[in-house]
């Protein structure tokens, strides 16, 4: 009989850094084309309208690129986060939060003469109001050694409680005609588009400046080692005399305010106003991202371009072959699954051995 | 009935899920292994325990699919995290997410499709004694399996030889791998075990509590469920007293609503989440030694062979 | 590797224990086992009589807690035979071992901290046994071969030696015909090793034998009658220790000459005092720690100063608190060169001129994933010229692995490969040598050699001598009395917190420390030839 054992690497060769997570890829596509085969459809056409379509056309791949700005901007954050061994599982609560905090700028100078500051004052509104609304888990998790897992998580649900009460009470639009939502966010309120008649916002050139400030801030710094060096080994960073405490708060803001960003970007991009169903799960997605990105800020944006293509994909495979959205959940869950096995090959060799001995 | 009796009756049935999600999330940790996926197995106990029961017209095969469901999927945790040594938190995660999606797909064609909830199990004559009859001995299968669970539970791991092994894998993984004992089956049994609670709970929601499907009918009692447990210091009698205490919250908060209580409707319905933060706060102030946990949970074992 | 220990004649199978039996007890024919390229056993042969103590000699990394671990089932063979009484017998697992009736204390042991003593013997038992009745079994036990313990104490209270009491007691519940000890002494102090050494006598009166492993080569020749020494893998001797000298038995254990240690004792009571500690309290931030209380002493320019103590005692929390990982709650507690430093953070510290090396050298002094580069710049960056602008000059960090690679010997394969990847003995003098290598005017260092075989001790004890000898002072916080008589200049004891007047070395008995080390109260009368 055969056994799989685990043996530990000496070291870990960077090839398989890279092979890993393509390697996930592959087996998520390949339960895709079974998934679909079992549902009844033609697999390599579903697979095509999954994977391919999105990017075929200009007009897709804007759309990719508006769906992927949230996507990397959270999931850099988280990178972070997990970096470091702090579980952040809020960020679908950071984002809404910081939503919400830009909205308030938009609401509170709507149908004034305003100038072009309204619209960086959203957004700082909106990373401030996701930073600190992502402290909170991170106070509670130094002061009072409280799992940050389930304090970030309930926060979540808090915030979009929050959302729903403005946006039914408070801030409902008094011309709305009785319908849950916010005004729509006047001209200055809203982020610019890039390209006339198209989709594509100022939001995605952000996020690229995000992603390359954080590549050389993680990578290239004192604070990314620190980052790192909490993660790895604990009492090594005490040791080299980093603060398990202030790094704690630094990334939970980092990453509150990045969602925050995002949170806001989409309100004042895409949507242009505020409703209850506005937390679509970009959050939790986001953590999937972050993995599959290896907690680095430029594997992030790769992993949420392949991501933001399954969430377009999906919505086309509704519209064309009625497959319900939730298969793209299942999809990403299994890619997540992947990721992970796959990466048990980075710190150990699995071998097939015999149950028997000389 | 009294409105006293009525309002306890909603309370048992608030709390049952999460007691029998909790004793099982508490078994788990306890031979140290974190399983954050409870949400996942849950929601989809609960969509397979209505989409086997409609299928089959009986209630019972129902609850035994959703048991099977969260079993599944709790094989798939343990394959991951005890036979490939994955990081625990990120594959709890995983499967929580991977369940609530598959569970949209499972229980899409079933959705809001009623059908008779299971009924009450009247113990003869115990159930006419007044007050305590009513609200005790005619509750059904469920909330009379959740006392059996903690009971049960409370007695294998203090005063079986085979729960005093269960929690040494939890305390000191490596010592009890060189005391010869195969820490990976135990664990992984133990996973089997919170994925059957887990399911059971949810076929309790599907199938009883509201009986049908909607999406995402959970609403957070998975994560709930794991706070329970710090709450209880990882101790069953303890689990029992916090299900009650949080789901008495959350239907208390129902019923202010319903009586008008002059609060925003969103604040009452945050209730549950804010008393869990404020309560793994005060744990944590109040129990400084005990609210550790077992001290290998979370901590992947790999054996050297 | 020449084996010198002859084929074991053909099996016969008798039933007679007793030391002239023919039979062995137990032996091991041509051993192989594997990890990945290294073979860290290599055709070992071993035979072990009835009624024997038997030792197994050989410097760490040699190749002995692997053998053991397969005689007890923990590890399976890639080749050769084990044979018990003459019979072939496999053993796929620990329970099979326990069955024939081997039992085993390892180095590390395995306990279970929050679980008391009665539930961590039960948990070593086959049957079902109620609790009330394993308690009862542990209480006589105890008794009779004289290792006093209380069956419902929570392990976590335990001292390091009651903890060892209770791995035995453990293995007597069944009756066990041979006893494997895996370095039993190295956390005991002395006259813990005489009681260990009376209940060994008693099991070997018994008929019962015992495997006997260690590095200590004092006691192997105190206690043991037969010494089957291992090097790189192989058995390459067998002999009796009574009639070898110490340093014969170092000889065969390392393959040749260790260079000594040159290292003079001094006590200079006019060099200016560096380092002056006061009234130290510091409560404990592990639960199961111990706190420090009221702790004094003074370290002069030029010395080495030793802290002996058995493990649990304070060593840890002691570190903490002259590193600065933890502060103490008044600076004046801590004062450095006139300085009061006491709630300054560790790289504060470091600037002042100070350095530390840890007791765990993976974990704490070294991250086991991250590459020797990032290691320099763990203990580094605030003091080596590793960082500038908060941007990490990655040419400076390599070049001060080079640096310490070439003036400590460092082997390791690559320029620049993960902590984790070198040996126990290569990342200690690593870890030593980042921090020497600074020139540091205070050098506070936890355990130097522990786990590292006799070349790199060598070499790290003469790098803390010589540091000394250039005038700078080092505090070296140890449990093996061997290494503080070595070089320390004079050694101080730490028992529950507290430490005790320093004296110097010459004039000072391993017995007067032993004493300490166990609590005694009463110090030893100071003679110091000014």
């Amino acid at each position: 009989m055969r056994r799989l054992v685990l043996e530990r690497r000496s070291h870990t060769p960077l090839a398989l850094t890279l092979a890993s997570p393509l390697l996930a890829v592959a087996l998520t596509m390949l339960s895709a084309t079974l998934i679909f085969a079992v549902m009844g459809h033609d697999p390599l056409n579903a697979l095509y309208i999954y994977f391919v379509l999105p990017l075929s056309d200009a007009w897709g791949l804007q759309e990719v690129a508006v769906k992927a700005t949230p996507l990397v901007l959270i999931a850099i954050g988280l990178a972070m986060c997990y970096r470091s061994n702090n579980w952040n599982i809020g960020a679908e609560g950071q984002y809404v939060a910081g939503a919400l905090a830009g909205a308030a700028v938009a609401i509170a100078t709507h149908g004034q003469p305003n100038g072009p500051w309204v619209l960086p004052a959203m957004l700082l509104a909106g990373v401030v109001g996701g930073a600190l609304y992502g402290l909170i888990p991170a106070v509670l998790k130094t002061r009072y050694r409280a799992n940050e897992i389930l304090t970030s998580l309930m926060l979540v649900y808090i915030a979009v409680l929050l959302l729903d009460w403005l946006v039914r009470g408070p801030w409902m639009d008094p011309q709305g005609f009785n319908m849950p939502q916010t005004v729509v966010f006047e001209p200055e309120a809203t982020l610019p588009l890039l390209l006339e008649g198209g989709r594509l916002n100022l939001g995605s050139l952000i996020m690229l400046a995000v992603v390359a400030l954080t590549t050389v801030l993680v990578l290239g710094t004192l604070k990314g080692f620190e980052i790192t060096l909490v993660g790895e080994a604990p009492r090594a960073a005490r040791f080299a005399g980093f603060s398990e405490k202030r790094l704690t708060w630094l990334v939970f803001a980092v990453a509150g305010g990045l969602a925050g960003l995002a949170g806001t970007l989409e309100a004042a991009g895409t949507v242009r106003q505020l409703q209850p169903e506005f937390a679509v799960g970009y959050g939790f997605t986001a953590i999937i991202v972050a993995f599959l990105g290896r907690l680095n800020p430029v594997g992030c944006l790769i992993a949420g371009v392949f991501l933001a293509v399954t969430f377009i994909g999906g919505e086309n495979a509704q519209i064309m072959l009625q497959l319900p959205l939730d298969a793209t959940r299942v999809l990403q869950g299994l890619l997540l699954f992947f990721v992970l096995a796959c990466d048990t090959l980075l710190l150990y060799r699995p071998r097939l051995l015999h149950n028997t001995h000389a | 009935m009294s409105l006293l009796e009525a309002i306890i009756l909603t309370v048992i049935t608030s709390s049952t899920p999460l007691l029998i999600a909790a004793i099982g999330v508490l078994v788990v940790e306890r031979s140290g292994v974190l399983n954050l996926g409870v949400e996942g197995m849950m929601i989809m106990g609960a969509a397979v325990g209505v989409a086997a029961a409609i299928l089959s017209g009986n209630s019972a095969v129902g609850v035994l699919a959703a048991v099977c469901a969260g079993m599944a999927l709790a094989a798939v945790f343990g394959a991951l995290t005890l036979g490939l040594a994955t990081n625990q938190v990120a594959t709890g995660l995983a499967l929580a997410i991977f369940g609530l999606g598959l569970s949209g797909v499972v229980g899409a064609p079933f959705v809001g499709m009623q059908r008779e909830g299971i009924g009450p199990i009247v113990l003869p004559w115990l159930a006419d004694i007044p007050f305590i009859g009513q609200i005790l001995f005619r509750q059904d299968f469920f909330v009379y399996a959740s006392f059996v669970l903690v009971t049960g539970v409370a007695w294998f791991l203090m005063r079986t030889k085979a729960g005093l092994v269960l929690r040494a894998c939890g305390e000191n993984a490596v010592a009890a791998h060189a005391l010869g004992y195969p820490v990976l089956r135990i664990r992984f049994l133990a996973v089997l075990f919170g994925g059957g609670c887990a399911g059971l709970a949810g076929a309790y929601l599907s199938l009883v509590h509201t009986p049908f499907w909607t999406s995402g009918m959970t609403a957070g009692r998975g994560w709930i469920a794991l706070a329970i447990v710090v709450f209880a210091s990882w101790l069953p009698w303890r689990a029992a007293v916090g299900a009650y205490l949080f789901g008495g919250v959350t239907i208390l908060q129902l019923h202010a609503q319903s009586a008008g209580v002059p609060l925003p409707p969103q604040l009452l319905a945050a209730m549950p989440y804010l008393i869990t933060i404020v309560v793994l706060v005060l744990i944590m102030r109040l129990r400084l030694k005990a609210a550790v946990g077992p001290a290998s949970l979370g901590v992947s074992f790999v054996p050297e062979r | 590797m020449p084996n010198l220990m002859a084929p074991p004649a053909a099996q016969e199978v008798g039933r007679s224990y007793g030391p002239t039996a023919a039979v062995p007890l137990m032996q091991v024919h041509q051993l192989v086992k594997r990890f990945g390229t290294l073979v860290a056993n290599d055709h070992i042969d071993l035979s072990v009589a009835a009624g024997e103590i038997h030792a197994l000699l050989g410097e760490n990394g040699a190749g002995k807690s692997t053998l053991v671990k397969m005689i007890y089932g923990l590890l399976q063979p890639d080749a050769g035979q084990i044979f018990w009484q003459g019979q072939p017998v496999a053993l796929p697992n620990p329970r099979a071992a326990r069955k024939l009736g081997i039992g085993i204390v390892f180095q590390h042991f395995s306990l279970f901290d929050n679980l008391s003593v009665a539930e961590n013997v039960a948990l070593a038992l086959e049957e079902r046994v109620p609790l009330a009745s394993v308690a009862e079994q542990v209480a006589a036990l105890s008794r009779t071969y004289g290792l006093p313990l209380e069956p419902k104490r929570e392990v976590w209270r335990l001292s390091v030696g009651e903890r060892q009491r209770v791995e035995i007691v453990r293995c007597l519940m069944q009756d066990p015909r041979l006893l494997v000890l895996d370095e039993p002494t190295s956390v005991l102090t002395p006259q813990e090793v005489e009681g260990l050494f009376e209940t060994l006598a008693r099991l070997r009166g018994e008929g019962r034998s015992v495997l006997y492993i260690s590095h200590k080569l004092e006691e192997i020749r105190n206690l043991c009658e037969t010494a089957t020494v291992l090097r790189h893998g192989c058995v390459v001797a067998r002999t009796d220790p009574r009639t070898e000298s110490a340093a014969g038995l170092a000889r065969m254990m390392v393959g040749g000459e260790v260079a000594q240690v040159r290292h003079q004792p001094t006590c200079d009571k006019d060099a200016p005092v560096r380092l002056a500690v006061h009234g130290l309290a510091l409560a404990s931030e592990d639960p199961h720690g111990t706190s420090l209380v009221d702790l004094s002493f003074e370290l002069r320019q030029g010395e080495i100063l030793g802290i002996a103590g058995v493990a649990g005692n304070g060593q840890d929390e002691l570190f903490a608190a002259l590193s600065g990982e933890w502060l103490a709650s008044k600076a004046e507690q801590v004062v450095f060169d006139g300085l009061p430093i006491g709630r300054n953070d560790i790289n504060a510290r470091r600037r002042r001129g100070a350095a530390f090396v840890p007791e765990e050298r993976l974990g704490h002094a070294a991250a086991p994933r991250l590459r020797l580069s990032d290691n320099a710049l763990v203990a580094g960056h605030a003091t080596n010229g590793l960082v500038r602008g908060g941007f990490l000059q990655r040419k400076h960090m390599l070049g001060w692995v080079d640096a310490v690679t070439l003036a400590f010997d460092v082997r390791k394969a690559g320029r620049d490969p993960e902590a984790r990847a070198l040996s126990g003995g290569n990342l200690q003098k690593f870890v030593v040598g980042r921090e020497v290598l600074r020139r540091p005017k205070l050098l506070v260092v936890a355990q130097p050699t522990w786990g590292v075989d006799a070349g790199a001790t060598s070499l790290i004890r003469q790098a803390l001598v010589d540091l000394a000898k250039e005038g700078a002072s080092v505090l070296v916080i140890s449990q093996d009395l061997d290494e503080l008589f070595e070089i320390a200049d004079r050694i101080a004891v730490i028992f529950h917190g507290r430490l005790s007047e320093a004296q110097p070395v010459r004039g000072l008995t391993r017995e007067a420390v032993g004493l300490l080390m166990g609590g005694s109260s009463t110090p030893p009368t100071p003679r110091c030839a000014t």
